[in-house]
């Protein structure tokens, strides 16, 4: 169970990205420039927050292009696990990744706070079970107000892809939609902040389930060497 | 050729940004403001010629990545032929 954190220039995220999957999962893991053009041997490919080439145009838009990321395609394609968090949310919309798009807070605040968030019934091991009906999570954004159409919206709830709601609604995002998985159920995309919630110092260690949560949907053995 | 690639948010498409300065216009007592949608415009120049082709390969790049079709509309217009 190999992990790879990619890096974009502007992203800021990657060390506790990093740190998360190291140190909190004790997983093998390295960085992924994003001028590489193959995975390697990563089983789980890790887009961390940040602002990729400075949110120019819009979050996400550049860094969709960069040579790492027709890999990750392909590499999703083929059914593997991929897992966005916050610009790494916005990257894998713009991507086409994951359905739906991510604008400007309705607020036009940027936000930093620590959410509670309700999980929703999303996969074998992304439950209310495994994770309790609520968690909380930091959050650090201004554009995290999640946008689809309607019927993708029907989609996303019949094909039970959403992972995480807000408790209270801090950025407008539609049907308080805090993280979402794609149909197939290998990648994943949310804007709150698991690589900020683990250690004591952090405001809220749930981040550790969460990232064990996603992993353990394609390698369930990572819930047995719990740390 | 100049372009200008105008890229506006899809009219069923939250914008606080325009509602934001939609506020600001009336406080400052603009009156019979109806509406408000801030976008962006896009300024190229290209050294190419104005064929079906071209047009073909401007429309692609604007959806691919000048705009997000997800959550926005563009047009252009294309000067300095």
């Amino acid at each position: 169970m190999k992990v790879a954190v990619l890096q974009f220039p502007g992203s800021n995220c990657d060390q506790d990205s990093f740190h998360l999957f190291a140190s909190g999962l004790r997983l093998p893991t390295r960085y992924l420039w994003h001028k590489e053009t193959s995975v390697g041997d990563a089983d789980l490919v890790v887009v961390p927050g940040g602002f990729s080439y400075g949110d120019y145009l819009r979050c996400g838009a550049i860094a969709r292009f960069s040579p790492v990321m027709a890999a990750v395609r392909d590499y999703a394609a083929a059914g593997g696990l991929v897992f966005g968090i916050c610009n790494g949310f916005q990257i894998l919309c713009e991507a086409g990744l994951l359905p739906g798009a991510l604008i400007r807070n309705a607020s036009l605040e940027y936000r930093c706070v620590t959410c509670v968030l309700k999980v929703e019934p999303s996969t074998d091991t992304f439950n209310p079970q495994m994770l309790g009906n609520a968690i909380r999570l930091p959050i650090g954004h201004g554009e995290g107000n999640y946008r689809i159409d309607e019927a993708g919206l029907a989609g996303l709830v019949a094909n039970r892809q959403v992972l995480l709601r807000y408790a209270a609604n801090p950025n407008g995002s539609l049907a308080d939609i805090a993280g979402i998985r794609n149909e197939r159920g290998n990648v994943f995309g949310m804007m709150p902040h698991p690589d900020r919630a683990f250690e004591r110092f952090h405001p809220s260690q749930d981040g550790l389930a969460v990232a064990r949560a996603v992993i353990a949907t394609r390698f369930p053995e990572v819930l047995r060497r719990a740390s | 050729m100049k372009i200008n690639v105008f890229v506006t948010p899809k009219k069923n498409v939250l914008d606080p940004q325009g509602a934001a300065v939609g506020h600001a216009l009336e406080s400052l007592g603009f009156k019979g403001l109806k509406g408000t949608r801030v976008g962006k415009l896009i300024e190229l120049e290209v050294d190419a010629a104005d064929t079906p082709e071209f047009r073909a390969r401007l429309d692609q790049v604007c959806r691919d990545l000048l705009s997000n079709p997800v959550i926005e509309d563009f047009r252009y217009e294309i000067a300095g032929k």
